[in-house]
């Protein structure tokens, strides 16, 4: 097997076992927009603390690990800012509107078979795929 | 406890994204392009992650969480049409620039400027979301 695609399980599985943690220790859904949109729009300030613990994790584990485990990894994300400022407010509006993203509605909500999960999941995929094939394949600029 | 728990949970979450390379905006888009040259590795982390999140919420059954307090309320069962259009929005952004809210969090301290861009106009558009939100509704219902 591509050893890719078993770094991807391996990394996978870790990332249920946050989300495990998260959901048995502090009762909560592991929703990474959830989390930072409630810290940043003030709708979370009964569980401050614990946001601003999730974030420090997971901002601050690939920080000291990245060296050690992975130093050849990069973003690789686009330099053109226009398409960097035009999906980050894509991205920041659309998973509070659907109250969800990759990890809230696709990891925990699929695993617990809500319809609601399982229907965001399939449209943010399909839009996605249906945005890279116009944009790379026919208009060519990303 | 409440944040230590935070803290690991969001270890494990941010040490799984950078090993997955789900950081990797190259491999998000890659597993989305089934036009181009198809990187089925999302497919293998997705995998992984809800295997653990199956046997936790089974072991929600009857219980209560370890800090005390209740586990989630069942998943409600109605779809609405703000489901639909803000996955369809953030589908849109993600496919544009393969980061989705968790990568582009865990890759802040090397993803360089366009990096930080990306997260401040994240912050901005969720900040902006209820506003966004109701003029949706408010043009579902005039049309």
């Amino acid at each position: 097997m591509n050893p890719e695609w078993i770094w991807g399980l391996v990394g996978g599985l870790l990332i249920g076992l946050g989300g495990a943690v998260f959901l048995l220790g502090n009762g909560r859904v592991m929703g990474a927009s959830g989390i930072l949109g409630g810290l940043v729009d003030g709708t979370g300030k009964g569980n401050l603390g614990e946001r601003l613990a999730f974030i420090a994790g997971v901002i601050g584990a690939p920080l000291v690990l990245r060296p050690l485990i992975a130093p050849q990894s990069e973003t690789h994300l686009t330099a053109d800012l226009a398409v960097v400022i035009a999906a980050g407010l894509l991205v920041g509006v659309g998973t509070r509107i659907a109250n969800g993203c990759t990890s809230g509605h696709g990891v925990c909500g699929i695993s617990r078979f809500s319809l609601r999960g399982i229907v965001a999941t399939v449209f943010y995929i399909l839009a996605g795929g249906m945005t890279i094939a116009l944009f790379r394949h026919v208009w060519g600029v990303i | 406890m409440r944040g230590v728990l935070a803290a690991l949970a969001g270890i494990l979450f941010g040490t799984g994204l950078l090993i997955s390379g789900m950081t990797d905006t190259t491999k998000v888009q890659g597993w989305l392009d089934v036009f181009g040259q198809w990187d089925p590795t999302l497919a293998f982390v997705m995998g992984g992650a809800i295997l653990p999140m199956l046997i936790a919420w089974r072991f929600t059954r009857n219980r209560e969480p370890l800090v005390g307090g209740q586990f989630p309320a069942p998943p409600r069962p109605e779809l609405d049409r703000r489901l639909v259009a803000g996955s369809v929005l953030f589908g849109m952004g993600w496919g544009l620039a393969g980061l989705c809210p968790g990568p582009a969090m865990a890759s802040l301290s090397f993803g360089g400027t366009g990096g930080v861009i990306f997260l401040v106009a994240m912050v901005a558009g969720m900040i902006a979301a209820p506003k966004v939100g109701t003029q949706l509704d408010r043009i579902a219902n005039a049309t």
